[in-house]
């Protein structure tokens, strides 16, 4: 398929279900009526719920989706290998126990941004030590390997602080969280995280060249006039900011940055730069999708769409596992 | 452009790999860098190529080359790795096509003359019919023809391959070695590691010969691969024998005490 194709499909479908999206709720709104909501001003009932529950919820359906799919392609590219996504190299698990703390510390009611602002500060602190290791050894294995064990790290913090939770439903709030939802966010959390994610959009964006020179090994990337520590900060650097915003506002969401890329790969020529644009895009479709579903599916209990991207995920991820023996990538 | 280096030392991980290797490369030749295994080859091609540290002076043309961009460095210097990486199922024609990704703008696509430089490559390594085929599943001399193709398509004026004829049929080795020197005939510099002894004889106009990371022996193949030189260099006895083409070189056996 030709890019620009390609790249106006997936827009046009991302845009759909954007639109989908702001149409589905519990409340029964006509679709005149909530355009009207969307767009006119005062204080009637559609135009809160428009502008303060389903616009924000698309928004960063769209924005989050985005950043996990770019993220997951752009961290496949670097790493030359398929079975990379944003949660390899440690940002969600450690964004994830920087929120945990900030729950656990009983700081999360006083302020809106108390939340985020933990999950941020420890995205920032996987970063600075994904830093410090892979400057001292500048190879792409150590990065991997110290995202696995950042991961494994921040997973057993979070154990232990749901383990020292003073009460089952401080424990309950947290789970909840960590299960990733998009459901009762404000305008607030889309002017948080939107600005991070796209400074992580265009760093990861300035990475496009060095991850086709990456196709051939760092060797020969080098030889290319690649500069791999520039690199490395750059994708580092740039999905900590996306995927750290994407995590301090809606949880972990697993699955989308694994996922999408696979899914859009052979429709592109492979090379890793021509991937980046069609995964964001197809990243925001899948999780506009998954949110609309998880509102259908059970309107009244709502499942959480970290769930939902998980169940649809990991058997996928099986699927590509066996596949992989038959090397189609 | 010519590059000389003098007095190279570099060490891996603290231990001494080479040992004040001095080297000139003048445009219009190819040298062939021979040596045992564990010689220094592919440490002396990487330092060249800025992959590893090193000290002692590298001067392309009148640059100091350690101190060049990285930018700028590879449009001057082309660098075939030994190892044979390929990420992707890129199509062969795209994967040669990032060779012209020092001279491209930033997410510029190919111009008519890179794609002019990409297809001469692809011709040159015998790799054309192959272009659209996906470069994954290709044989592994077919590979190692279509990555060379990627070096060339650099376009550079100096040339550094390790190892690019091991693993091709002998048709290809032919091939290989004829395109670097066609690429000499085009006032190119060309350094090139082999294993073959035959085809550095026939093709180099120059070779250096390392062991244990220090120039052992430097000349024309007819002064330098003398039956004493591969006893004391690779500890193998050979039959060598000339022909209008220049030396035909076959190991025959060891030497008294066996490989050095």
């Amino acid at each position: 398929m030709k890019p620009l194709a390609l790249n106006l499909a997936l827009a046009l479908l991302a845009l759909a279900l954007f639109l989908a999206s702001l149409a589905v709720g519990p409340a029964e709104l006509g679709l005149s009526e909530s355009v009207r909501g969307l767009f006119a001003g005062g204080g009637e009932a559609a135009s809160i719920i428009m502008r303060e529950i389903r616009l924000p919820r698309a928004l960063l359906g769209l924005g989050i989706g985005f950043t996990l799919g770019m993220a997951g392609a752009v961290l496949q590219g670097f790493l030359r290998n398929p079975l990379a996504e944003p949660g390899i190299i440690g940002v969600s698990a450690m964004a994830a126990f920087g929120a945990v703390a900030v729950f656990y510390s009983g700081l999360a009611g006083a302020a809106l941004y108390a939340l985020p602002a933990g999950a941020l500060a420890g995205a920032l602190a996987a970063v600075l030590i994904l830093m410090a290791l892979a400057a001292r050894n500048g190879s792409t294995l150590t990065l991997i390997l110290a995202g696995v064990a950042l991961s494994s790290l921040a997973g057993a913090l979070t154990a232990l602080v749901l383990n020292l939770s003073p009460n089952p439903f401080a424990s309950y709030e947290i789970i909840f969280w960590l299960l990733g939802s998009l459901k009762d966010r404000s305008i607030e959390h889309v002017w948080l995280a939107l600005p991070l994610m796209a400074a992580g959009w265009l760093l990861i964006a300035l990475s496009a060249r060095a991850i086709d020179a990456l196709s051939l090994g760092e060797e020969a990337a080098a030889s290319l006039g690649i500069h791999l520590a520039r690199t490395r900060f750059l994708i580092v650097a740039g999905v900590a900011l996306g995927v750290g915003a994407a995590t301090a506002v809606a949880g972990t969401i697993g699955f989308v940055g694994l996922v999408v890329p696979h899914l859009v790969r052979p429709l592109t020529t492979r090379m890793p730069s021509r991937l980046l644009l069609p995964a964001g895009l197809g990243g925001a479709a899948l999780l506009l999708a998954a949110d609309v579903a998880v509102r259908l599916v059970l309107p009244a209990g709502e499942l959480n769409v970290g769930v939902l991207t998980a169940l649809i995920g990991a058997p996928f991820f099986l699927w590509l596992v066996v596949r992989a023996r038959r090397e189609v990538f | 452009m010519r590059l000389a280096i003098e007095n190279l030392d570099v060490s891996l991980s603290g231990r001494p790999v080479l040992h004040g290797v001095g080297l000139t490369l003048e445009p219009g030749e190819v040298v062939g860098l021979l040596g045992p295994n564990g010689a220094g080859k592919s440490t002396l091609m990487r330092a060249l190529a800025g992959q590893i540290a090193a000290s002692g002076t590298m001067r392309l043309g009148k640059d100091d080359l350690a101190a060049l961009p990285p930018t700028v460095r590879a449009r001057l210097l082309a660098y075939l790795p030994q190892s044979r990486i390929i990420g992707w199922r890129l199509t062969v024609g795209d994967l040669v096509g990032l060779g012209r990704l020092p001279w491209r703008g930033f997410g510029a696509r190919l111009r008519p003359h890179d794609t002019e430089i990409v297809s001469r490559a692809l011709e040159l390594m015998d790799v054309a019919h192959l272009a659209h085929r996906p470069a994954t599943e290709l044989s592994g001399g077919e590979q190692a023809r279509v990555l060379a193709a990627r070096a060339v398509a650099q376009d550079t004026p100096v040339l550094i391959a390790d190892e690019p004829a091991s693993g091709l049929d002998p048709a290809h080795q032919i091939t290989m070695m004829r395109a670097l020197a066609r690429l000499a005939g085009e006032d190119r510099a060309i350094l090139v590691s082999l294993h073959d002894l035959t085809l550095a004889a026939r093709w180099c106009d120059r070779v250096v010969m390392l062991k244990d990371g220090r120039l052992a022996a430097e000349g024309p193949p007819e002064a330098v691969m003398t039956a004493g030189n591969l006893a004391s260099i690779y500890g193998v006895a050979a039959h060598i024998t000339r022909d209008e083409g220049g030396l035909i070189l076959a190991p025959t056996g060891l030497t008294e005490g066996g490989a050095p």
